[in-house]
């Protein structure tokens, strides 16, 4: 629960509130994906990901 | 007030300990993992900063981590969006870890704090985030001793900032203006670091040392096509030859048509042509940082500037900047990584964020030397090696001096440990190997058979700093191997027609000056100024050899192999120091030659590390 009201307040001070539907659709696929692959691989090109 | 800094999950992961703004200690995770770049949290460094400090966990008021996670899952976010449908794959592949991990730090922190710690403190009100570059301007300027001052920061990139320019003045610092993703020196570079076959993160030192191999022929090219650079050093990369924001590399075939081909493949043959890219990209770099600084002088009219971020240990780049005399005084952060990304997470919070005093000693840093690693006792070392059953000699500090002045100059390469371990990149003469710089054999001798890397990959003078002037182009203050500068002309030998027809890699077999073994091919060399205020130690070994041989510099690379981190403890130098073709080794007072080393033996060392 604190890292929901902790996004929304990020949202709300970035003005980034179009962001939100992204973020849903994602965790709904993220958590298929987490779920389909079981363990997480960072990708191996250049850390900015 | 004790502040924790910390910096992880990306790489050089690292933690530092500062109490009542004085940092007390600072620690790279790799060197006690023994993982080169290890991106763990970095529980090992915690713990023994706690101990050196000798403070206890609950004591900490504070523990701050070196970036918002959050601004960066923005980024990533909107950067996927923009350039949707393309990128799919490399979304598919980066997503899963930000949901399950990345995106939940605070939680992650917390919970690897408790596994540590216990579940008594509560660590949710005292952990704080700081902004990246933030953390890095904080670094350079709260650690400089300037009460005034501009700030630079560069690196790959943070949340969204690749570049900042900022103001510092007394305990606040003032962001002026940034430069945001996917505009980015730091990329830029690390695009050719890939393209010439070198490991992103770890190969742009090489890609450096390459460059003066070759010519800048391709600066042009580079300047018409990739990159669009402004008079106030302002640029904008073009996105049409980088693959880096939607793809799984760096650049892609259209900057191969650009560049005559495809990238070199990692460990095949140096060829001239990219020795040729090395010269042009540094070419490039340095005209945009010296542009940059040039507009931030006309900006601010300050006396004084700092630097931090990974372009900043582009010490060429910096060497040049001394050279132009732009600003009168330049400070450079020593842990311009993100390692130091920690320190300045610290130092921001400390007093920016809790309005502390900031007392500012004239012509003096905060940073110690850079020594706040830690140190062992005699008792500690004497149990090591009477362990491993090596035979040692324990003696007096000068009778160390002597023995090992005298050794320099019969030519053998020492494993030198003394003291508290430095904090960033360089081997400052606590952790090192050093040897004779007049020796015309000593590059290619350490290169291929103690160091085990490539041939053509220069060594750095440790010079006392009285002395300086006498043998380089140079008369500041350089403790942190961070300035390049040319060898003066009356120390250099003068070549022959034959030799001047000589390209790339067989420019080594030159003899250029009086210290060979320092002088890079175009007869430069990276300086370390050694004061006997911060190591005394190493300060009279070299006046000793400077007695002997009228040389007053020794050669001094990393006590460390390829791949593997610089080493920490006693049990880490004498494994590298069996590992190697080094002759001897000194732990503070004890003394070791490696043919009475009878019953020591580590073969295959050199298998133990994955090439960087």
């Amino acid at each position: 629960m604190g890292f929901i009201i902790e996004l929304i307040r990020f949202l709300k001070k970035r003005k980034k509130f179009w962001l939100l539907p992204i973020i849903l659709i994602l965790a709904l696929f993220g958590s298929l994906l987490i779920l389909a692959q079981g363990s997480v691989v960072a990708p191996f090109i250049y850390t900015i990901f | 007030m004790i502040i924790l800094g910390i910096s992880a999950y990306y790489h050089d992961s690292a933690c530092c300990l500062i109490k009542n703004g004085e940092i007390i200690s600072a620690i790279q995770e790799e060197r006690l993992t023994r993982k080169k770049h290890d991106a763990s949290f970095p529980i090992k460094s915690i713990n023994l900063c706690l101990k050196e400090a000798k403070i206890s966990h609950s004591e900490i008021d504070y523990v701050v981590f070196y970036d918002k996670p959050f601004l960066k899952f923005e980024r990533l976010l909107e950067t996927y969006f923009a350039f949707a449908p393309k990128g799919f794959k490399s979304f598919l592949s980066s997503m899963p870890i930000w949901l399950k991990e990345k995106l939940f730090q605070k939680k992650l922190i917390i919970k690897e704090l408790k596994n540590a710690f216990g579940k008594k403190t509560v660590w949710n009100n005292k952990l704080l985030f700081t902004e990246h570059h933030l953390s890095h301007a904080a670094s350079a300027f709260f650690s400089s001793p300037y009460d005034k001052a501009a700030i630079l920061t560069m690196d790959g990139v943070g949340e969204w900032t690749t570049t900042s320019v900022a103001i510092g003045h007394n305990n606040k610092i003032n962001i002026l203006k940034e430069i945001n993703f996917p505009h980015s020196l730091g990329l830029l570079y690390s695009a050719f670091t890939f393209f010439t076959g070198f490991k992103i993160n770890s190969g742009e030192y090489k890609l450096m040392g390459l460059a003066p191999y070759g010519k800048p022929i391709y600066a042009q090219i580079i300047k018409d096509k990739l990159v669009n650079i402004k008079e106030d050093g302002s640029f904008k990369l073009n996105m049409n030859y980088f693959d880096y924001c939607t793809g799984t590399t760096m650049t892609n075939n259209k900057f191969n048509k650009l560049f005559d081909g495809p990238p070199r493949r990692p460990e095949s043959k140096l060829t001239i042509r990219e020795m040729n890219i090395a010269a042009s990209i540094q070419y490039v770099i340095e005209e945009i940082i010296i542009k940059i600084v040039k507009s931030i002088k006309k900006e601010t009219q300050l006396d004084s500037l700092c630097l931090a971020g990974g372009v900043a240990l582009n010490c060429v780049a910096n060497g040049k900047l001394i050279k132009e005399k732009i600003f009168k005084n330049i400070w450079i952060q020593p842990a311009s990584g993100d390692a130091g990304g920690s320190l300045g997470a610290a130092l921001a919070t400390y007093y920016i964020m809790l309005n502390n005093r900031r007392v500012v000693t004239k012509n003096e840093d905060n940073m110690k030397g850079s020594y706040l690693g830690p140190s062992f006792k005699n008792n500690q070392i004497e149990k090591t090696l009477s362990n491993y059953k090596a035979k040692f000699l324990k003696l007096n500090k000068s009778e160390i001096i002597d023995n090992v002045a005298k050794d320099l100059v019969k030519g053998k390469a020492i494993g030198w440990m003394q003291g508290k371990m430095e904090f960033g990149p360089r081997a400052l003469g606590a952790r090192s190997i050093i040897a004779d710089p007049r020796s015309p054999k000593m590059q290619k001798l350490l290169n291929l058979k103690v160091k085990f890397r490539e041939s053509f990959r220069p060594f750095a003078p440790s010079i006392l700093r009285e002395n300086l002037k006498e043998w380089f182009e140079i008369d500041q203050d350089s403790p942190y191997m961070l300035l390049v500068a040319n060898v003066i002309n009356e120390k250099i030998i003068k070549t022959n027609d034959e030799d001047k027809k000589l390209i790339g890699i067989d420019k080594l077999n030159i003899t250029r000056s009086e210290i060979p073994s320092v002088t890079h091919v175009d007869y430069s060399a990276r300086i370390q100024t050694v004061h006997r205020e911060t190591n005394p130690m190493y300060y009279d070994l070299i006046s000793k050899f400077n007695n002997l041989t009228g040389c007053p510099m020794v050669i001094n690379t990393s006590f460390n192999i390829r791949g593997e981190p610089i080493v920490c403890t006693p049990e880490d130098a004498l494994k590298c120091f069996m590992g190697t073709d080094l002759d001897i080794l000194v732990i503070e007072n004890f003394y070791l030659k490696k043919n009475e080393q009878k019953n020591l033996s580590f073969t295959n060392y050199k298998e133990l590390y994955e090439l960087d």
